[in-house]
């Protein structure tokens, strides 16, 4: 190309961009379609966002406005409080109202002094790795949700402060022996709580919870346990799914998808909490030999005659055969 | 006393990202984290505008609702501020926000949430004004030294404007009525309960 022609294709150049540049500029008009937010917010309805772009490396810098997050602040400041605090106090006082009225579930035809082994030691090794976990998890989980009304006022924003920055190291350290622990419970236990007939005579019959005398059959599992065991493993899968969602928030597609796995969280983490405190309850103080089953793992045979008899049809040939129950007592 | 808030005139606001730069230089914000950012609607269409976002600092701030450990408090100007060493990094101001302000540096257990950074309308933290602590964890310090944020102070074309909400809606009711047309208070109706009406 020689130097006139390059001149000549600039000359050209030029010459259009001067007739276009005006006519360019009438198009595009900066004044006659300015979006305006009261219109954006309009145009997008209830729980819309205004999002463009952001030259910033991070796939949420583009997110503008989102008011619907100020309904989330809501129900988690106060809604979420409120129903942890019902769950768990609620919970407290059923049980307080059950211990006055029906007492101590005592073993009817007294200890025998003979023993049978209830739970081995991996699954008391699994079952405690859980309780453990389980109570220190939601004791911090509760102090995020409560702590600030309850235990703050107490001890001061410092300690509260550093109280809780261990507490969220525990609890997002302790998740994961929760899980294994979760695992090795329904490998170890699933095949005696599937339920079946016998579990709604058994709930016919309240379990025989409410009236002396009264024992529904049941094998190693009676239909009650097998609430506590589904509610565990469906709760505990529910928890460990959305918490490590919680706990990566840099794969989740922003702050709709954080509310909507720790509203679950803190819903299913009430409920269980409830429910585990009845099972605290009904494996303690709430009646005389259950402790030991998953204590020393041997139940006293009359204990498990009244309350898993079908299991103690079971075991019991097997128990002989390995040298008879254990008599810790001597006969004297 | 004032009550300090933020207003980008989207219609003046060139995307020159200057508040962002200017932002991260003053306060030596660490990689990662960005207290302001310019998002542009509309991007290369008829009626494009630009934003400039950082904490608004809300009237009954949302952050402030969900935080578990109460961190966040209010100055007598207005401005919501955080105590880092209460802050435990859970995240939750950030899924409450509605403008994205919470910021986190990925430095905890599993390269998650540290403890949360976000705009302090350049007036620190809960440290003594203008101490070495203050600077490290929250920058500088500038409204005690009677100057405002940094980024509507430069801002080249004047668009975004920090200081007593009263004054800067007036100076913005005025921009409209004369030009004739604005895109209006970006934010306020969400973070303040109110626009400016024209």
């Amino acid at each position: 190309m020689t130097s006139i022609s390059r001149l000549l294709t600039a000359f050209g150049l030029a010459l259009m961009l001067s007739f276009a540049g005006p006519a360019a500029q009438a198009q595009v008009n900066p004044t006659g379609s300015s979006v305006t937010e009261d219109a954006l917010f309009e145009a997008l309805g209830s729980g819309g966002m205004v999002s463009g772009r952001a030259t910033i490396p991070d796939p949420e810098a583009g997110m503008l406005i989102k008011p619907e997050n100020k309904d989330w602040a809501v129900l988690q400041g106060s809604t979420l409080q409120t129903l942890s605090i019902v769950a768990v106090l609620g919970m407290l006082a059923l049980l307080a109202v059950f211990y006055l009225l029906r007492g101590r579930i005592r073993i009817e035809a007294g200890p025998s002094g003979r023993t049978i082994l209830r739970f081995n030691w991996i699954e008391r090794f699994a079952h405690w790795t859980l309780a453990a976990t389980f109570i220190v998890l939601a004791l911090t989980g509760l102090n995020l949700i409560i702590g600030r009304t309850i235990v703050m006022p107490l001890i001061g924003e410092n300690a509260f402060g550093t109280l809780s920055a261990w507490g969220k190291i525990a609890h997002n350290f302790l998740a994961w022996p929760f899980m294994v622990a979760l695992a090795m419970i329904v490998i170890l236990w699933i095949v005696h709580n599937i339920p079946n007939r016998l579990d709604w005579e058994w709930l016919k019959l309240g379990g025989g919870l409410f009236k002396k005398g009264v024992h529904p059959p049941a094998k190693k599992f009676n239909a009650g346990q097998k609430i506590i065991f589904w509610s565990v493993v469906l709760g505990g899968a529910a928890l460990s799914w959305t918490g490590v969602m919680l706990m990566f928030p840099g794969n989740l597609a922003g702050p709709a998808e954080w509310q909507f796995y720790q509203t679950i969280h803190a819903l299913v983490a009430a409920g269980l909490s409830a429910i585990v405190i009845a099972h605290i309850y009904i494996g303690s103080v709430g009646m005389e030999g259950a402790f030991d089953a998953m204590g020393s793992g041997e139940v006293d045979e009359n204990w498990a005659k009244e309350h898993h008899a079908l299991w103690v049809e079971e075991v019991k040939p097997k128990a002989l055969e390995r040298g008879g129950p254990k008599v810790t007592t001597p006969a004297e | 006393m004032a009550r300090m808030k933020f207003l980008c005139d989207a219609d003046r606001c060139i995307e020159c990202q200057a508040c962002v730069t200017a932002c991260k230089n003053e306060h030596e914000v660490p990689w990662g984290i960005n207290r302001r950012r310019v998002v542009t609607i509309n991007d290369g269409l008829p009626g494009e505008r630009s934003v400039s976002m950082a904490c608004m600092h809300c009237t009954d701030a949302p952050c402030a609702a969900v935080c578990p450990v109460n961190c966040f408090y209010t100055t007598d100007d207005g401005v919501v501020l955080h105590n880092k060493d209460t802050c435990i990094g859970c995240g939750y101001c950030s899924y409450a926000c509605p403008f994205g302000a919470p910021q986190y540096p990925r430095t905890a257990n599993f390269g998650t949430r540290g403890k949360m950074d976000k705009c302090t309308y350049c007036s620190g933290g809960p440290e003594p004004d203008m101490s070495q602590a203050e600077y490290v964890k929250y920058g500088a310090n500038r409204l005690a030294e009677g100057k405002l944020p940094l980024c509507a102070e430069m801002c080249s074309t004047k668009s975004l404007l920090a200081g007593d909400g009263d004054i800067i809606a007036e100076i913005y009711r005025e921009r409209v009525v004369t030009r004739g047309y604005g895109s209006g208070a970006w934010g306020w109706r969400t973070a303040y309960g109110e626009t400016v009406t024209v």
